[in-house]
């Protein structure tokens, strides 16, 4: 018997309760042993604040793709996007529970999800844009997953270890709804003639969004070694998007970026018009039936 | 008269799993999907949603050529009374597992 074979035979008759189950066993607490003291030297209110920005990006992100279920155009399609919205939403959870640690005021992830008002909300508006079609679904997953996989692969190694492992988590995630979003953008990119336009004029409707997830942001200046800095990822995700591209004959659009308010945009809290039913929507149930259990 | 609307135009696809646990890949159901790269992400995504596998084989079912329910006595029946094939006259000692 071969090591290997040998190796097999003795994991079947292990002493554990796995084999009583049909699927998979082994799950696992991220956060698990992990310190949730905010770390010395660590400035706790720029950490609520950046932990609350990018948990609102996955929460938010996640409400846009619950909308799609049941209105995509293939059954396998929708599993796949409702397992995206639920990374995403999973995110969002330990990022807002880290953001009412450090915050320090006894806030929960419920809270800070169903009970801040729009003007508190600080995703970028990328976030928070109505697909009006499956091309722009697919180009907005891109440019998102793109630049978030980005981010994360930096905060994993952050000086916040809670954020650290929240992100080195989200890394794998991040890397499947790219890969996800890249095949569908090639494979309609360089599909028909009518594919390929739509693509193109979706991917035109979403780069004017993209801007913004590379502002500079003073809240990350306050936090050395802890955030990352939005500007230096522009260079990683460009290489992505191209090549993306070239692969799907898109060109790259060119789009002048949507336009700040008063030189704010979602980071400072200021939305656009969907926004506000999208949230309307989000927390109508917890805002009617407050502390509801079930 | 017309052929029924078809929901899918993409073809069927077989999918095989080999769990943690599992010593070959095994059958867990089947799909729709326009190529083998969109079946094996669509795969992914439909089976193995609770932790259940780590590899997975796809294969269009169209590629699969399977005994017809027809040649059923001719097939298996002729195997059906030669007990001697099976090692069941052997003495085994105790502490053999998994037999």
């Amino acid at each position: 018997m071969t090591d290997d074979e040998f190796a097999a035979y003795q994991s079947l008759s292990e002493e554990t309760e796995d084999h009583r189950w049909a699927f998979g066993t082994g799950f696992t607490d991220p956060l698990e042993g992990i310190d949730a003291s905010v770390p010395d030297g660590v400035d706790a209110a720029a950490l609520t604040a950046y932990c609350l920005a990018l948990g609102d990006d996955a929460l938010i992100y996640s409400h846009r793709l619950q909308q799609w279920m049941t209105r995509l155009p293939e059954l396998e399609e929708e599993t796949a996007l409702a397992n995206v919205a639920l990374d995403l939403l999973g995110q969002a959870r330990m990022l807002l529970a880290r953001a009412g640690q450090a915050e320090g005021r006894g806030r929960r992830e419920d809270d800070l999800a169903f009970f801040r008002d729009e003007h508190e909300f600080r995703s970028v508006r990328l976030a928070e844009h109505t697909d009006a079609d499956f091309a722009e679904l697919a180009g907005r997953l891109l440019v998102f997953s793109a630049w978030r996989l980005a981010l994360f692969g930096r905060l994993a190694g952050s000086a916040d270890p809670v954020l650290a492992a929240i992100a080195a988590k989200g890394v794998n995630e991040l890397t499947y709804h790219r890969d996800y979003a890249a095949q569908w953008v090639i494979r309609l990119g360089d599909g028909t003639p009518l594919s390929h336009d739509r693509m193109a004029a979706a991917l035109g409707v979403i780069w004017p969004l993209a801007d913004e997830l590379f502002q500079a942001d003073p809240m990350t200046d306050r936090l050395p070694g802890v955030a990352a800095d939005p500007a230096d990822l522009r260079a990683e995700v460009d290489a992505v998007l191209d090549e993306v591209l070239a692969a799907a004959t898109l060109d790259r659009p060119h789009a002048a970026p949507l336009a700040r308010v008063a030189g704010r945009s979602g980071r400072d809290g200021v939305h656009t018009e969907a926004f506000g039913y999208l949230l309307a929507e989000l927390q109508s149930v917890a805002r009617a039936h407050p502390d509801a259990t079930w | 008269m017309e052929e029924p609307q078809v929901r899918s135009g993409w073809p069927l696809y077989e999918v095989f799993l080999r769990g943690k646990r599992g010593l070959n890949h095994v059958h867990v159901g089947s799909l729709h999907a326009a190529d083998p790269q969109m079946a094996l992400r669509h795969a992914r995504d439909l089976y193995t949603r609770r932790n259940e596998g780590v590899s997975i084989w796809v294969v269009a079912a169209a590629d699969i050529t399977a005994s017809s329910p027809d040649e059923k006595d001719p097939f298996f029946a002729p195997s059906g009374d030669k007990v001697y094939r099976h090692p069941t006259f052997y003495q085994l000692p105790d502490d053999v597992p998994h037999m």
